[in-house]
């Protein structure tokens, strides 16, 4: 097709199976990084800058940093073991079927003949009229999940207390920083996970 | 075609310096047509890539003297009178270094750490309006592109601090993504009300609205306004920092964790992550110029006979000095009061700042002189009475007294 | 090839692959990984239809997409918080070795 579609395409794919095939976790994360910078990439091509950047900030900005901690989080000492599951060959051939399904369906429909319309330009305004007019109800939906969300990862993450018991001089916080948890948990800095 | 080609270098010098619109015009117009879009790009990219590193040399300059005579001392003044040359001097240091990767670090994510943090760090100059007619691109989503590059910069910080396989890199890094993610939302909220009074994301937009006078000589800058100056003040503190200086360089101070993330990088390595922290401060100072003090426009009428890059740069460094001022000045925060600070006071005064802001837009109507000051009132109250009171609440029993020096005999 | 088929091979290509991994790697963060990457090819999908499709005019594309990076990304928060509880309780995040239920 086009030259920039073809290297902006090669360089999701090989990003996106380096990043599910590595063996050091923190590399496989930093593929998948690619990956999104990549997929912005063509929302640019596309003619969607706003999803384009936003695509960047929400995750190569933050999406990727959280995966990131958490590899860190949960790194365990144990010897390297086998990348792959006992049945990866069921795996990748469910895959594989998935994608034969999805190219007939692409290939063999009428709307990939058709000829595309005139590029439009959606400008930060309209969708920003579109959020507050048409979409209102999901965004207040989306703001909700996202308080929600936050909150209870902070609440599943939090460490339990140190002492179950009830102390006597009431002073039980439950916002116990590092400390007295068993190894091998690498060291929470800043206090508050 | 040379001649052309002379004559339109020469008028594109020519309208730059004058401040007139359309400067490459007349430089491309003698170009072949394949070749216009390369050199359109080389010529906006290419200012930018000399000035910017130019003025870093300068400001470590100014920097050195700057703090060594706030500390009551002298700074550099060997090489070249009063120290002019000690830039160059550094700089020559710093390339012939000898580079040393550990052994056991990950080479190729320690190779590539300070290239993916110089990147997105020289990206994000790309929606700055540096004059009336000289932004590079005039984005649709200019903030949104700004802090997109801007956060991508922290991935690259948690690179080279994990590559290094060293137990204080790993702990600087953790501690400096975990404050710039912190400090991320202050940020983008305080750039939020100027994005909610301007009514639009683009750069050029958000500075044409600070043009113009009010009562023909007080500007009409958004930090004259109280949602305008509590936002300034908190885009200053989250600028901070997001770019690691002090007060919160605690990442990178040698006498907490070495240098933290920076730690088993020596030679140029270092050098581009020095180059990228200054780039950034003047990044996110240009912003903050451009969204709460006016771009580049003059503070009084019957100054705009300057040409408005000229106001740009100035202004751009007074807010460096006044880095430098608060570097000289406060002492640095420990990780836990830094985050305290983060989520527990720049975050809920951020967010009021917001409500204010929509109030000051929704009484925009009121004009006459009791009703203007009425809005006035109101608004610095609803800033200023929690300031007092979330600073009290937060500062525990904590009340400072008079220090009693005891010397030693 | 007209654009369109092009870029949803691409994105079916890209959701497969993150089946691929979801279903073949042991450690959870991975499968976590696979679901994000396919989240993100459906949403290239929703782009590139909105694009090349009936009515760009409408950018009903670009407001299901922003929603669903939103969402994408919360439960990309709450999935890893759970995975670093399960790994504060187990010690281990190889979903092979997580499976009782008893705690």
């Amino acid at each position: 097709m086009n030259l920039t579609f073809a290297i902006l395409a090669a360089l999701t794919v090989v990003s996106a199976i380096a990043a599910m095939s590595l063996r050091n976790l923190v590399h496989c994360a930093l593929c998948v990084a690619v990956t999104f910078g990549g997929l912005a990439a063509l929302y640019l091509k596309l003619g969607a800058p706003f999803v384009g950047w936003a695509q960047v900030l929400i995750y190569v900005g933050a999406v990727a940093i959280l995966i990131v901690f958490a590899i860190l989080l949960t790194r365990s000492d144990a010897p390297a073991q086998p990348v792959v599951s006992k049945s990866w060959v069921a795996g990748i051939a469910v895959a594989l079927l998935v994608f034969g399904v999805l190219t007939r369906a692409v290939m063999t429909s009428e709307i990939t003949i058709q000829q595309p319309p005139a590029k439009p330009e959606p400008t930060v305004l309209k969708i920003g009229t579109e959020l507050m007019t048409r979409y209102v109800l999901p965004l207040e939906a989306t703001g909700l999940l996202l308080t929600a969300a936050t909150i209870g990862a902070v609440i599943i993450a939090l460490q339990e207390p140190v002492s179950k018991r009830k102390n006597v001089a009431g002073s039980s916080n439950t916002e116990q920083a590092g400390g007295a948890s068993p190894a091998p948990n690498p060291p929470i800095p800043g206090g508050h996970v | 075609m040379i001649i052309a080609l002379l004559k339109g270098l020469f008028l594109m010098i020519w309208k730059v310096l004058g401040d007139q619109p359309d400067p490459k015009a007349d430089f491309l117009a003698a170009l072949p047509e394949a070749l216009r879009v390369l050199a359109s790009v080389v010529l906006s990219v290419v200012p930018i890539m000399v000035t910017f590193p130019l003025l870093f040399a300068i400001t470590t300059l100014l920097e050195r003297k700057g703090l060594g005579r706030i500390q009551n001392r002298l700074g550099p003044n060997r090489v070249g009178p009063c120290g002019i040359f000690q830039p160059i001097a550094d700089g020559l240091k710093m390339i012939t270094k000898e580079d040393i990767v550990p052994r056991n670090a990950d080479q190729l994510v320690h190779f590539l750490a300070p290239i993916a943090l110089v990147i997105p760090t020289f990206l994000a100059y790309a929606v700055l309006p540096f004059g009336r007619h000289l932004v590079p691109i005039n984005l649709d989503a200019g903030i949104l592109f700004f802090f997109a590059v801007g956060a991508s910069t922290e991935l690259s910080v948690f690179m080279a601090g994990w590559s290094s396989r060293n137990k204080y890199s790993l702990l600087g890094a953790m501690r400096a993504i975990a404050q710039m993610i912190s400090y991320e939302i202050p940020l983008i909220i305080s750039t939020v009300t100027v994005i909610m009074l301007a009514g639009s994301l683009s750069l050029v937009d958000i500075v044409a609205k600070q043009t113009g006078f009010v009562g023909g000589i007080l500007p009409h800058w958004n930090v004259f306004t109280p949602w305008g100056f509590a936002g300034f003040v908190m885009f200053l503190i989250a600028s901070l920092a997001e770019s690691n200086r002090s007060p919160f360089d605690l990442p990178e101070a040698e006498s907490e964790i070495i240098a933290g993330h920076l730690t088993e990088y020596s030679g140029f390595k270092y050098a581009l992550f020095f180059l990228a922290e200054y780039l950034g401060m003047f990044a996110v100072s240009g912003l903050a110029v451009t969204l709460f003090l006016g771009g580049w426009s003059a503070p009084l009428p019957y100054l705009d006979w300057m040409p408005t890059y000229v106001w740009f740069m100035a202004k751009l460094m007074a807010i460096v000095c006044l880095f430098i001022w608060i570097r000289g000045t406060l002492p640095r925060l420990r990780v836990d009061q830094l985050l305290n600070f983060a989520w527990k006071f720049m975050l809920p005064m951020s967010l009021l700042n917001l409500v204010v802001a929509a109030i000051w837009h929704f009484t925009s109507v009121w004009s006459f002189p009791g009703e203007l000051a009425a809005r006035w009132l109101l608004c610095a109250a609803m800033i200023a009475i929690p300031y007092v009171w979330l600073g009290r609440a937060l500062s525990g029993d904590k009340k400072s007294t008079l220090r009693i020096y005891r010397f030693a005999d | 090839m007209t654009p369109l088929p092009a870029y949803l091979l691409l994105s079916s290509l890209l959701f497969s692959i993150g089946l691929a991994g979801a279903l073949t790697r042991r450690n959870a963060i991975l499968v976590l990984l696979g679901i994000e990457l396919m989240l993100n090819a459906a949403n290239l999908n929703f782009i590139a239809f909105w694009r090349y499709g009936m009515e760009p005019e409408a950018i009903t594309g670009i407001m299901f997409v922003i929603f669903s990076i939103a969402v994408a990304a919360a439960e990309a928060a709450v999935g890893l918080a759970l995975i670093i509880s399960i790994y504060r309780h187990y010690k281990t995040v190889n979903l092979d070795k997580v499976d009782e239920l008893k705690g």
